[in-house]
């Protein structure tokens, strides 16, 4: 039959297909609907990568450079807070996993729950890394703001063994904590997006949105959590652990 | 039989479909909250002729300050302020969202033979966003502008002017997202949203440009958008990543904008080859010449595309060995658009042509993009770029390729589309003089500037040598000329809207899917799920399928 | 006859046949080369672009639709195809060859080129002499010699731009650049700053004098300010003290700095350093990062103590170190007058490099 022919009969009965609520008009089938989104959010995880591949570029170039600074700026900087913010993420990272395995299992209980659990463990995350932010800028560690070098031209009381930085050198340490901050700010900004579109889903999980059939939400902002989770596995110890064993 | 010859049905008798994706609802907050992708493309549509003709405004006053040697017009760092804007509004306002925006918006899901895109939601969101990041720059302009030029490089941008670097900077940082959103919406669809039997090498070669355009936008955009943010961190409070006086390079900046802003060209340049190969075939009644070969130098532009940023900065002091290779590939990039021209020639042999306005303008493209791209080989050469670059061999080079390449393409593929879009005719002699008049003026005003380039006029300049003056009195007049040839088709068009004539579904006789159903299209394009049993510009098939039709329309 | 026409066209005319040029004057050794090199890429573009309107214009003729009520339907062509990839591909081959040769031509100067040193800032051109004449927006040279421009910005990208030598180079903040040419004409050029630099871009501009080597020596002795760059970067020298671990002597705590320029420096890190310009200027403001080897990372930075200027004069003086009997000579001097300050490095610097003798107080000398 030839289409124009069947476009004079744009009524045609909405009513009368038995479709599931959740899938949209405009897929064809839920497993469309399905492998759409989740394309869809991997190429926006890709897009993301990009975003934070600028700053991993600038980071490799500066740490060739100027690598003592690197150095002497990663040892103000604790290992037991960055340690135990990456065992957050990571363990956050899991019950964001549990969450989706119960979306897909159907137990909403079990979904809001883990849902709860991983936006917690997110405001712990952000609430040590305020905590480590306020220090930092108690310490004059912030470029730009309130820099001094006076922590780097003389010796670092918890690593004797490592020498003090010459004042060219330690100026560089500058660039260090510009990418400290860009870095890892920009890491926050994504976990603050992230708990938020976390409350809405578990506002809408109590409302049993995603237990009945429907997981593709929670699957695909499982993936972006994990991104998220993996962005950090990098910064830690990039930023955190250089030349730690002096 | 194989004939390819139509048999039109009688038009007279045409009248508009009474249901279509226009009047299905009504009222402002219809369109402002649709998630129909054939009216968020009229919105883009609007959105960017508006940015167009302010852009176009700006080209004006930098024309008209330019056609004496002295600052009499405007000041210097009005002047500054002008081109900036002339260049930000144009290439993020309008070159970058407009065919992806406006026609890929329309016509992608059609095309594929699907509903809409995937995520109707964020191409609304994407369409706020560019909107959004548009207010912001008329925003930046309004309070005194900016002049860093579209460039912002540092640390110009960061340290010595005093102008509205963050407001432009996150303007464009939010448009940027825009452009991701619009890409990854195309790509998703063009993947996951084919109509049953549409397989890749079916497909129109409008979606093979409109996807390896939206590769790039995915996959540049963001490092642009991480390059401003770190501007504007570094302007605000002062971090020290691209600032030499604290250890950063501003050569990094560099480095990282034109990893977008090479793709860039492609992103604005690619669709628009794609409108041409669907105008070229139509307007010929014939295949696409070797129609994998064009496909796939589509995607290797978007490939190498990626591989040649350097060529920015040939005299910048980087290191003459990665200098050598990027001039290479720069070389080799050239070749897949050379491909694509020849064998857009070549389609027309043994055609039975006709010479409609698309066409009109698609020949255009095709003469003013040969001298552009030809001319890009110059500058990837390294000796030759020396010279050349950041004069207005460039300003005319790279006019070469985004207006008469780009816009000349945007402006075929709206007059060709015009029918399906709104369902009526555009008035044919007057757009006929339209596309004469934009050639004449466009080569009028962009030819001189190549003389200038070689001359060793450098761009941006308020004031210049009164030995230059009689090449750029020439290029003032031709930019009055060419402004009436854009001011044309946005009356008869907008006239059209009411009194064009009827166009029936295929006023062309295309073979694309987007042609078969009415014009305009209801709201869900297909009101059965399109079975594609035929090659793409298939013409044969076309005029089988129309000989056993019923000869009346509507 | 210009009663006929307005007197505006009339002028318009008139300035077009007497200022009409399609090429800028061809005054550098360098230029013939860019001008072969562009009239293959023009009669290349020419061919390519006259065979494109070709092929539409006859097959629009031969092919329309009352000449050819219908299509034939053609696949493709392989042959075809690869035809125009692979000539295409041989002629930017060939462009890309000959582009990079002249590339290297341009910015690989001659050993015996003589120096200059440009700085620019927002919005001129300072050039200074090796004999210490100083020029704003203007520079002369000699005819017939090699000349190495070294340049710096001091604050944004600006470019150097000679169009009628058919050279430019980006001068960027914080690194040296270097451009050279061998002027053949005498005359008067072009100077643009070609790379956006803000309000006053248009501004950035001045005149090139190519004379001849007479007139070249003639001007350079008028204009002299009677110090030259190696004089004035010794007195700084001295003034900030670097003679004192500099002196030459075997138990110095710097390394020695005679005849070290050209040199192949062992780093402590490892590696070796060519010591150019820009490896004397970074040492003096990164010293930590181009330590040499067997010496101790003492030295401390000079970053925000001397202008561009006060460097390319220490630079200048380096280069010309043949022996330490200089050093010794200023040590002696200085050694008395610092008595006070010896040793106290830190803050005798800051001290000194307010009174250092750097062009700050040199008169400049602008021709015309």
């Amino acid at each position: 039959m030839d289409s124009h022919a069947i476009a004079t009969h744009p009524e045609h009965a909405h009513a009368g297909h038995d479709h599931p609520p959740f899938l949209r008009h405009h897929f064809e089938s839920v497993e469309q609907q399905r492998e759409a989104t989740s394309f869809g959010m991997w190429l926006f995880l890709l897009t993301e990568f990009m975003f934070f591949g600028g700053m991993f570029v600038a980071y490799l170039v500066y740490r060739t450079w100027y690598y003592p600074a690197f150095v002497a700026g990663s040892h103000q900087l604790s290992v037991l807070l960055g340690s135990i913010n990456t065992v957050i993420l990571i363990c956050s990272s899991l019950t964001m996993s549990l969450a989706v395995y119960a979306a897909q299992k159907g137990r909403k209980a079990a979904l809001v729950r883990w849902l709860s659990i991983t936006l917690l463990l997110g405001l712990v995350f952000l609430g040590i890394k305020a905590s480590e932010y306020r220090e930092k800028w108690e310490q004059h560690h912030v470029p730009g703001l309130n820099f001094s070098v006076s922590d780097f031209v003389h010796v670092n009381p918890a690593y004797p063994g490592q020498p003090a930085l010459p004042l060219d050198m330690a100026e560089k340490t500058q660039v260090y904590f510009s990418l400290y901050f860009a870095m890892t700010g920009m890491h926050a900004l994504h976990m603050i997006i992230g708990i938020c579109v976390l409350a809405g889903l578990i506002f809408r999980a109590r409302a049993g949105a995603y237990t009945s059939g429907h997981t593709n939400t929670v699957e695909n902002f499982g993936l972006y959590w994990h991104f998220i989770d993996i962005v950090w596995n990098f910064l830690f110890p990039l930023l955190y652990l250089i030349s730690r064993h002096q | 039989m194989s004939s390819t010859i139509v048999s039109l049905p009688d038009q007279t008798t045409a009248t508009l479909p009474k249901h279509t994706y226009l009047n299905n609802e009504y009222g402002l907050k219809s369109w402002l909250l649709t998630r129909d992708h054939k009216r968020i493309g009229i919105l883009y549509l609007i959105t960017i002729t508006f940015f167009f003709f302010i852009g176009g405004a700006m080209a004006g006053l930098v024309r008209l300050e330019l056609l004496t040697p002295q600052t009499d017009l405007l000041a210097a760092d009005t002047y500054n302020k002008v081109f900036t804007m002339h260049g930000i509004i144009m290439i993020f306002l309008f070159l970058v969202p407009s065919v992806p925006g406006t026609l890929g918006n329309f016509l992608v899901p059609i095309m594929v033979g699907a509903k809409d895109l995937a995520f109707p939601k964020i191409n609304l969101l994407s369409w706020y966003l560019n909107t959004i990041g548009g207010i912001m720059v008329l925003a930046a302009l309004i309070s005194g502008g900016v002049d860093t030029g579209w460039t912002f490089t540092t640390p110009l941008s960061t340290h010595y002017v005093n102008t509205h670097v963050i407001t432009a900077g996150l303007a464009i940082f939010v448009t940027g997202f825009s452009s991701i959103f619009t890409g990854i919406n195309i790509i998703v669809t063009v993947h996951r949203m084919r109509a049953p039997g549409m397989t890749w090498f079916r497909l129109p070669l409008f979606i093979w440009s409109n996807y390896a355009a939206s590769i790039l936008m995915v996959l540049g955009t963001p490092v642009l958008a991480i390059a401003l943010v770190l501007v504007v961190l570094e302007r605000t409070i002062g971090i020290g990543v691209f600032d030499p006086t604290k250890g950063g390079d501003p050569l990094l900046f560099q480095h990282l904008f034109w990893f977008y802003s090479h793709p860039a060209v492609y992103i604005m340049i690619l669709p628009g080859m794609g409108v041409i190969s669907e105008v070229i075939s139509t307007f010929s009644r014939k295949r696409v010449f070797g129609y994998t070969a064009v496909a796939f130098s589509s995607v290797a532009i978007a490939v190498f595309g990626f591989l040649v940023w350097e060529h920015h900065m040939f005299i910048m002091g980087v290191s003459s060995y990665s200098a050598l290779i990027f001039s290479l590939l720069t070389m080799l990039v050239a070749v897949p658009s050379a491909i694509k021209i020849f064998n857009w020639a070549a389609t027309l042999y043994k055609g039975s042509i006709t010479f409609e306005t698309p066409m009109l303008y698609a020949f255009g493209f095709m003469g003013l993009f040969t001298i552009g791209g030809l001319t890009g080989v110059f500058l990837g050469s390294l000796g030759m770029d020396v010279h050349l670059t950041e004069t207005y061999f460039i300003v005319a080079h790279f006019h070469f390729v985004m207006v008469g390449g780009m816009l000349m393409a945007f402006l075929a593929g709206i007059h060709f589309w015009w029918p399906k879009i709104t369902g009526r005719m555009y008035p044919e002699n007057l757009s006929k003089l339209a596309a004469l008049v934009t050639f004449i003026g466009f080569i009028l005003t962009f030819f001189p500037q190549f003389i200038l380039g070689y001359l060793g006029m450098p761009r941006r300049y308020a004031a210049y040598p009164p030995e230059f003056q009689v090449l750029n009195v020439l290029s003032t007049a031709g930019a009055t000329v060419l402004g009436v040839g854009y001011l044309l088709p946005m009356l008869y068009l907008t006239w059209s809207l009411k009194y064009g004539k009827i166009a029936g579904p295929n006023p062309w006789q295309a073979t694309g899917l987007e042609w078969q159903i009415q014009s305009p299209p209801v709201v869900e394009n297909f009101l059965e799920t399109p079975v594609v049993d035929y090659e793409a510009y298939d013409y044969e098939w076309l005029a089988n399928k129309t000989r056993n039709e019923v000869h009346t329309v509507g | 006859m210009h009663t006929f026409i307005s007197p505006v066209l009339w002028q318009f005319l008139v300035k077009w046949l007497t200022h009409f040029a399609i090429f800028p004057p061809e005054a550098s050794g360098i230029a013939p080369y860019t001008d072969a090199l562009y009239f293959y890429l023009v009669a290349i573009s020419i061919f390519g672009f006259v065979l494109v309107v070709l092929l539409v214009t006859v097959f629009s003729v031969l092919y329309r639709k009352e000449r050819s009520p219908e299509a034939t339907q053609i696949e493709g062509s392989t042959l075809l195809e690869a035809t125009w990839t692979i000539i295409p591909l041989a002629l930017f081959m060939v462009t890309f060859v000959w582009g990079a040769l002249l590339y290297f031509r341009i910015f690989n100067p001659p050993t015996n080129a003589m120096n200059i040193y440009v700085v620019g800032k927002q919005w001129m051109w300072k050039a200074e002499h090796p004999g210490g004449q100083h020029e704003i927006n203007a520079l002369h040279i000699p005819v017939g010699r090699p000349v190495q421009l070294t340049m710096i910005s001091q604050d944004v990208f600006h470019s150097f731009s000679i169009p009628a030598f058919r050279v430019k180079r980006e001068v960027i903040p914080g690194r040296y650049t270097t451009v050279w040419f061998e002027a053949t004409q005498p005359g008067e050029y072009h100077l643009f700053c070609t790379q956006y630099c803000g309000t006053l871009h248009s501004q950035m501009i001045g005149t090139i004098t190519a004379m001849s080597q007479q007139d070249y020596e003639a001007w350079t002795a008028g204009s002299t300010s009677g110090m030259s760059l190696a004089q004035n970067g010794e007195r700084l020298f001295a003034s900030l003290g670097c003679n004192s671990c500099h002196s030459g002597d075997a138990a110095a705590r710097g390394p020695n700095l005679a005849q070290v320029y050209g040199a192949k420096l062992p780093l402590s890190g490892g590696g070796y350093a060519m010591v150019d310009d820009a490896f004397l200027r970074d040492s003096i403001l990164n010293p930590t990062m181009h330590q040499t080897a067997g010496y101790a990372p003492i030295m401390p930075t000079y970053q925000g103590q001397i202008s561009e200027e006060g460097l390319i004069d220490i630079v200048e003086y380096i280069k010309s170190l043949h022996s330490n009997f200089r050093i010794q000579q200023t040590l002696n001097t200085s050694q008395v007058q610092n008595a006070v300050q010896e040793g106290i490095s830190g803050a005798g610097h800051s001290g000194e490099a307010a009174a250092h003798p750097a062009s700050a107080a040199q008169p400049k000398v602008v021709s015309q």
